[in-house]
């Protein structure tokens, strides 16, 4: 059976940005998904994940999530929905950065719970029940009390993944999550992304580990210069006639 | 003897209750001034520029002047003998937002727009967003520029004696005057200093207190 499409992206375009350009990008994502997208510094990955994450405006596309559409295409411009419709749609996805991100000031039970709290209105003991659960999925059952300063990079992105995880999005995207930590920090931030999708998460993943993205992924996206140069399953990426995809991905490993 | 201890007792009351006040008013004030001075608004902004380069550009001792002489010049109003502390508590605040202002801003600049993003995506208000994340961190860095101004204020209350309003220094004068002796002027200085030097202690132990994280 179909799974529903819990994202769809439709000829996005935008251009003069700093990291990149999307000429005309579309990406459905499906209830249980694991997609990864790889492709060149600069090639419009993360300005991708960007327009899908309402962070940057996009010129001209669609955007729906679920049955919410976001950013509708008229005339060949992209018209976005009401501020408070978009804070529906912001409910619906999470986001984790490549800088983690996360809140100095607060410690790691603050940074969790702060927005279940704040802004879905929930009550403190539930958000920390809930944040308590999260730790402990992600081996940090110990750091509740730590400030950011105190806690390595992959702890940090640990963290950063509890934070979204804890506003219970349907579908979660990495932006790059482990290009800030080095390659032993990388392989526990990549065990609780594992974790993650052996138990069916939704996720969208920017990333340069291949072996990770094969490893993990239904389907990978090669983007280059704005575009798709090649959808697929991993085994078929990997082994791909397209030149290109096969010296990018032969140059990584 | 006690007469004279009575009167720079009362002048020292007066300075302090400058600085309270002004810093009382001027604090809040400059957060909005900032905002002015950041507004995407082009007006507001250039009004909010051209206010901070008067105040930072002219003598604070004029600005007293202007400030305490203007009901009469421009409305033609009697100077009642209670304007003038208010005079002084106006001009200071007035003058001391544009400083602080520029204060606020460096510190909303500096924070990362990793920050604000984060925020966004997890769905905080933008008034959220700025009083729950951003305000407290800007709190943090910009606590020394803001010692530093503090410290400015309490030297500067002595300029209060232009309109002639009764505090530390005035006094210190008027008695320094009639006794035809510096005593009076070096208690006064003895006063800001000791008042400085719980100001510095003060603000450390802010700075102290905000320690806790990087």
């Amino acid at each position: 059976m179909e799974e529903k499409a819990l994202l769809k992206m439709e000829h996005i375009k935008k251009s003069f940005t700093d990291v990149g350009v999307l000429s005309d990008i579309s990406l459905t994502v499906r209830k249980g998904e694991v997609v990864s997208i790889i492709g060149p510094s600069g090639s419009g990955k993360s300005t991708l994940l960007r327009c899908a994450t309402l962070l940057t405006r996009m010129d001209d596309g669609e955007l729906c999530y679920g049955d919410m559409q976001a950013v509708r295409s008229v005339d060949g411009k992209s018209v976005y929905a009401s501020r408070e419709e978009l804070k529906k749609v912001r409910q619906y996805f999470g986001l984790v950065f490549q800088n983690f991100n996360l809140f100095p000031h607060y410690n790691v039970m603050k940074n969790i719970t702060d927005a279940p709290v704040t802004v879905l209105g929930h009550s403190k003991e539930e958000a920390c029940a809930k944040a308590r659960e999260l730790l402990g999925m992600l081996g940090l059952s110990d750091k509740g009390d730590a400030y950011p300063c105190e806690l390595s990079g992959g702890q940090q992105q640990r963290v950063a993944i509890a934070r979204a995880l804890a506003l219970e999005p349907k579908i979660l995207f990495f932006d790059e999550p482990t290009s800030a930590l080095d390659p032993e920090l990388t392989g526990e931030v990549l065990s609780v992304i594992r974790k993650l999708a052996s138990s069916h998460m939704t996720m969208v993943i920017v990333t340069h580990e291949m072996q990770f993205a094969r490893e993990v992924s239904d389907r990978i996206l090669f983007i280059e210069n704005g575009l798709v140069v090649e959808e697929g399953t991993p085994d078929s990426i990997f082994a791909s006639d397209n030149p290109r995809v096969r010296d990018f991905i032969g140059k990584i490993g | 003897m006690n007469t004279t201890f009575f009167q720079l007792l009362s002048g020292m009351v007066v300075s302090v209750e400058i600085f309270l006040l002004t810093l009382l008013f001027s604090l809040p004030l400059g957060l909005l001034v900032a905002f002015g001075r950041m507004s995407k608004n082009k007006i507001l902004q250039t009004i909010v520029k051209i206010y901070i380069a008067i105040m930072r550009g002219t003598p604070l001792m004029l600005q007293l002047i202007v400030v305490y002489f203007a009901p009469f010049y421009i409305f033609g109003l009697k100077i009642s003998q209670g304007y003038r502390f208010v005079a002084v508590i106006i001009a200071f605040s007035v003058n001391y937002a544009a400083y602080f202002a520029e204060i606020y801003r460096a510190g909303i600049e500096s924070i990362h727009v990793g920050q604000y993003e984060a925020a966004q995506v997890l769905g905080y208000s933008k008034r959220q967003t700025f009083c729950r994340i951003i305000f407290p961190q800007v709190v943090k860095r910009i606590l020394p520029p803001i010692t530093n101004e503090t410290i400015t204020l309490v030297k500067d209350t002595s300029l209060a004696f232009v309109i002639a309003v009764a505090e530390m220094f005035t006094i210190a004068k008027q008695i320094s005057a009639k006794q035809a002796s510096v005593n009076a002027l070096m208690v006064a200085g003895l006063f800001y200093f000791v008042f400085n030097y719980v100001v510095a202690y003060v603000m450390e132990f802010f700075e102290k207190k905000l320690s806790y994280y990087r």
